[in-house]
C-alpha cells in the first residue's frame, strides 16, 4: 500500500533512545511511598524488566509497559517493532506474555489508514505471540507514539531478574548491537535500504524462541537489551548481582555497517546518555572507542543477554543456535573483586 | 565556517563530512549548539586526522578542525 507518511520525520526521539536515562528515573522515583507486599516479587527498586507479583504458589503475574516515537516511517512496521519491543520484557522474566492493552497518541492530522496500519502492526505481532490485546487507550499528542501495556505470567520459582547472575556463569546475547546507530544514520539517509531490513528484521523479531530456549536450563539471570545498551543493561546485571561481568568483544557482533556509521560520528544521543551512566563503571581495556560507543547504543527491542550456568552453557547455546541463529557467546560473570563492574576484552 | 546551529544530530556531523569530502580543508570552524553535535563531530574529525579544539560561549560550541 503507497503511505506519503514518513513517521520518524514526527518523531524527536528515535524509538528507545526516548528513554529517559537510568540515573535520572533512581533519582525522580527514590523518595516515593510504595507499599510493602510479600508477594512483590519483582518490583522498581530491582530496576528490572518487568514487575512481579505472586498470586498463587505457582502462578505470578508478570507486568510491563513500553511505548515510544516512531523508530521506523512505516506505520505497520512501527506498530509491529513497538509491540515487539514491549512484549520483550515479559519473555526477559522467563515469563508467557497473555494479555495486552494498546498506548496510542497521534496527531490529528494523522491518516485514519496510518493510524490504522500502527494498530495492525501491533496486534499481528500480538497474535504471533499468543497475545490477546483487549482495548486499550488513544490521546491526541503532537508526536505519535504506540506501545503495548503486557500482561504474562510465570512460575513465581522461575522467574529470571537481572539480578541473579552468579560467578562463573556465562553471558550469551541473543541479537546482534547497532540498531540505534542505524536508525539515526536513517534519518538522514545514511543507512543502506540492506541495513535497515536488517534491523527492522531484528527490530520485529520476538524475543519468544529465546524465552522458550532458555527457560529449560539453569539459567540465573536475563534481562533484555533496549535503551539502556548493552552495557547499561549489563552494568545493572553486574550490579544487582554484586558480581563482575567480562565482555569479549571480538565475540559479539556489531553489525558491520553501524560500526562505519559509529566511525562516522553518526551516534544518537541516547548513546552518550548510556555512556554517562555506565562509564564509571567499565573499564574499556584497549578497545576501539567506536565498538565502545555500539556497546553504549540504545537499541529497540533488542536481543536477550542471558546469564547460564557453566554446565547448561554448550547445550543452551547449542539449542540457541538452531532456533535464534544471531545468538552469541559474548562474555562471562565473574566474582567482584570492587573497583569496575565490567571489563572490556 | 560551517554554522550548523538550530539543527539536530545527525545532521551537522553530515554537513561537517560533506564539507571535508569535497574540499578537504586543512582548518574548519563549525558552530553547534548541542554537546551530542560536539562528540559526534569531534569523533569523526579526528578519525580523518584533524585536531579538534572546542570553544564554548553563550550555550554554542565552536569546533576548530586543523590538519
Amino acid at each position: 500500500m503507497e503511505n506519503e507518511v514518513k513517521l520518524t520525520k514526527l518523531a524527536n526521539c528515535a524509538g528507545c533512545g526516548a528513554k529517559v536515562g537510568a540515573g535520572v528515573l533512581a533519582q525522580l522515583l527514590g523518595d516515593l511511598k510504595v507499599l510493602r507486599d510479600p508477594n512483590l516479587l519483582v518490583g522498581f527498586d530491582k530496576s528490572d524488566d518487568a514487575s512481579v507479583y505472586k498470586v498463587t504458589d505457582d502462578l505470578a503475574l508478570v507486568q510491563t509497559v513500553d511505548f515510544f516515537p516512531p523508530i521506523a516511517d512505516d506505520p505497520y512496521t512501527f506498530g509491529a517493532i513497538a509491540a515487539t519491543n514491549a512484549l520483550s520484557d515479559v519473555y526477559a522474566m522467563g515469563g508467557e506474555p497473555k494479555l495486552a492493552l494498546n498506548i496510542m497518541a497521534v496527531p490529528a492530522g494523522l491518516p485514519k489508514e496510518a493510524v490504522h496500519e500502527i494498530l495492525r502492526g501491533g496486534y499481528e505481532k500480538a497474535y504471533e505471540a499468543g497475545v490477546i490485546i483487549t482495548g486499550g487507550h488513544s490521546i491526541l499528542d503532537e508526536e505519535p507514539k504506540y506501545g503495548l501495556a503486557v500482561t504474562g505470567f510465570v512460575h513465581p520459582d522461575r522467574v529470571l531478574t537481572n539480578s541473579g547472575a552468579k560467578p562463573g556463569d556465562v553471558l550469551l546475547l541473543t541479537k546482534p548491537l547497532g540498531i540505534g546507530i542505524l536508525t539515526t544514520a536513517a534519518k538522514v539517509e545514511m543507512a543502506s535500504a540492506e541495513a535497515m531490513a536488517l534491523a527492522t528484521q531484528l527490530m520485529t523479531t520476538l524475543n519468544r524462541a529465546g524465552r522458550d530456549a532458555m527457560v529449560k536450563y539453569r539459567v540465573h539471570a536475563c534481562t533484555d537489551v533496549t535503551g539502556f545498551a548493552l552495557l547499561g543493561h549489563a552494568c545493572e546485571m553486574a550490579q544487582g548481582s554484586d558480581t563482575e561481568i567480562h565482555l569479549h568483544v571480538d565475540d559479539i557482533d556489531l553489525i558491520g555497517e553501524a560500526l562505519e556509521l559509529a566511525r562516522m560520528g553518526l551516534l544518537p544521543e541516547g548513546m552518550y546518555r548510556n555512556r554517562s551512566f555506565a562509564e564509571p563503571h567499565v573499564d574499556p581495556g584497549t578497545v576501539e572507542l567506536a565498538k565502545q560507543d555500539m556497546l553504549y547504543d540504545p537499541q529497540t527491542a533488542g536481543g536477550l543477554l542471558i546469564a547460564v550456568d557453566p554446565a547448561d552453557a554448550d547445550a543452551l547455546f547449542a539449542e540457541l543456535q538452531e532456533t535464534v541463529p544471531s545468538a552469541q557467546r559474548i562474555g562471562t560473570v565473574e566474582a567482584y573483586r570492587g573497583g569496575k563492574r565490567i571489563f572490556l576484552h | 565556517m560551517i554554522d550548523a546551529r538550530g539543527m539536530s544530530c545527525p545532521i551537522p556531523v553530515v554537513m561537517v563530512q560533506k564539507e571535508v569530502k569535497k574540499n578537504a580543508p586543512a582548518e574548519l570552524q563549525v558552530q553547534v549548539d548541542s554537546m551530542v553535535c560536539v562528540e559526534n563531530i569531534t569523533r569523526y574529525a579526528r578519525l580523518q586526522g584533524y585536531e579538534v579544539s572546542v570553544a564554548e560561549g553563550g550555550g554554542d560550541y565552536t569546533l576548530t578542525l586543523k590538519k
